[in-house]
């Protein structure tokens, strides 16, 4: 990234101020699609501005792990296509694709938001697992964000396929759903300088200092982190990022339905 | 037994409902989306660009590349993500399917990517494909001799040609002769071309000739998305 840009970006921070006009935790507009490709369980298509993120839930039968017999579970990927920017190459998932897929699987898992008991079909044999895919379609900054939200979206849509003989039937479904216990909702914050931006674009990203992502539940129970960046962050930030992301995650959790 | 009506009604030599949209990706060179039926394809074009390693550039012209995949949930099982040989090959066959509509002699040392992915796939998905990225290369601005129209016909039961085989059709016992091809819709010359199953020549002439037809209706659709997204330019071909 071009130096000049960095030194723009703080110093329009020092007056409180970003390059699309922005307020510092103001998000760009986000939309939300349902069932945009039906072979899926479930899926969706979110956009944060001109960040755009698919999602697609696909699900199979599999053998539970030895240590939770009575319990299925979720898988989630991420392709960084190089069609979504040129940043992006071809190849086996890169660093942040895997950062990115377990970050979202982190923010599910933790707060149980799928019910792994549910996903029991017979125990100790066979369990639903869920896989949870990623495809960002344009990056234009705050993937995670969009990510989470893509998925989470997918996961609301998402109905059990049909069933013979403990094998899937693929191509046909049954209206029952996937019941999401829980809704959590993942915010992302970037240190620049001394300040704090969120919904950061992608010269915004290249800028930042420190990064946060913060997953917070329905209740305000954060369920899982990450801390990204080269900088460090004090005791100060992390408290003021916790509760941005809280205060941020209850009107980010009104975009869906 | 003879094959009287298609699985969704169409007439033999009908396609299923098109829709195109150039400029999707807004990050994008160039992009498209072609959807077909249920199939939806999406390309992305980034480039011309400095190609490396440098041993794959030439000097002569810039190089065209490639590369098709399906998404994971596009398919009714679950597809692995990552390339695998069915994808590898459509990706070349793709490559070679455009490149004789591009005019690359002013990009020496350069390279063009092409970037097909497949949203949702109902057959045709190669097909669907090509027809988005000849959209993309378009709305990038690569200097082309024509647009790139694909189409995938069938012969079933080795009795009846139908046009535009969808996934039911594909999975018809009895069997069918499945061959997509793509067409430059000015010169008629076939620039993809692939077939399997059993047909006798005069059947495979026949579906060319049903694909090429099928093909000027697909070029009306890309022109038309072209149109629209470039409106107001004054349309050459009229």
């Amino acid at each position: 990234m071009l130096q000049i840009n960095k030194e723009y970006i703080n110093l329009l921070l020092t007056h409180d101020q970003r390059v699309d006009g922005r307020k510092l935790e103001q998000y760009r507009d986000i939309k939300v699609e349902y069932n945009i490709s039906e072979n899926a369980e479930g899926s969706a298509k979110v956009s944060i501005g001109d960040t755009v993120v698919l999602a697609g839930v696909k699900m199979d039968v599999g053998t539970p792990f030895t240590d939770k017999p009575d319990q299925g579970s979720i898988v989630v990927g991420a392709e960084l296509l190089p069609l979504a920017s040129e940043d992006f190459e071809l190849g086996p998932p890169s660093g942040d694709a895997i950062e990115l897929s377990r970050v979202v699987d982190r923010g599910i898992r933790e707060c149980q938001a799928v019910d792994f008991k549910k996903l029991c079909i017979k125990e100790g044999e066979k369990v639903w697992m869920l896989f949870i895919d990623i495809y960002p379609l344009n990056d234009a900054g705050n993937l995670q964000d969009a990510a989470f939200l893509a998925a989470i979206a997918a996961l609301k849509t998402a109905v059990f396929p049909k069933l013979e003989n403990d094998k899937v039937v693929f191509g046909e479904f049954t209206k029952e759903k996937i019941t999401l216990q829980r809704v959590p909702i993942e915010c992302t914050l970037l240190k620049i300088g001394d300040k704090i931006v969120l919904d950061p674009t992608l010269e915004e990203e290249r800028a930042l200092d420190a990064r946060l992502t913060v997953a917070v539940t329905e209740e305000n129970k954060v369920c899982a982190m990450q801390k990204g960046g080269e900088k460090g962050l004090s005791m100060d930030d992390i408290d003021k990022m916790i509760t941005l992301a809280i205060e941020k995650t209850q009107e980010l959790r009104k975009n869906l339905k | 037994m003879a094959y009287t009506k298609r699985t969704d009604g169409r007439k033999f030599d009908e396609l299923r409902e098109m829709e195109a949209k150039v400029g999707i990706i807004k990050s994008a060179d160039g992009s498209a989306m072609f959807r077909v039926g249920k199939t939806i394809a999406i390309a992305a074009v980034r480039g011309p660009r400095d190609l490396y390693p440098k041993f794959k550039q030439d000097s002569q012209k810039g190089v065209l590349r490639c590369n098709y995949d399906l998404m994971s949930f596009s398919v009714t099982e679950r597809k692995r993500p990552g390339p695998s040989r069915r994808s590898q090959e459509i990706s070349l066959v793709t490559e070679k399917a455009l490149l004789p509509v591009l005019e690359l002699d002013n990009f020496p040392n350069a390279v063009v990517d092409v970037f097909i992915t497949i949203v949702q796939a109902d057959a045709g998905t190669r097909c669907a494909g090509i027809n988005a990225a000849s959209l993309a290369l378009a709305d990038a601005g690569i200097p082309m001799k024509d647009l790139v129209c694909a189409v995938a016909t069938g012969i079933i039961n080795e009795d009846k040609v139908i046009v535009d085989v969808n996934k039911e059709e594909e999975d018809l016992e009895g069997g069918l002769a499945d061959t997509p091809m793509a067409i430059l819709p000015r010169s008629g010359e076939v620039t993809l071309l692939q077939m399997d199953g059993e047909a006798s020549k005069e059947e495979i002439l026949e579906s060319i000739k049903l694909g090429k037809r099928a093909c000027e209706q697909i070029y009306r659709v890309q022109r038309d998305a072209l149109k629209e997204r470039y409106g107001g330019m004054k349309d050459a071909a009229d």
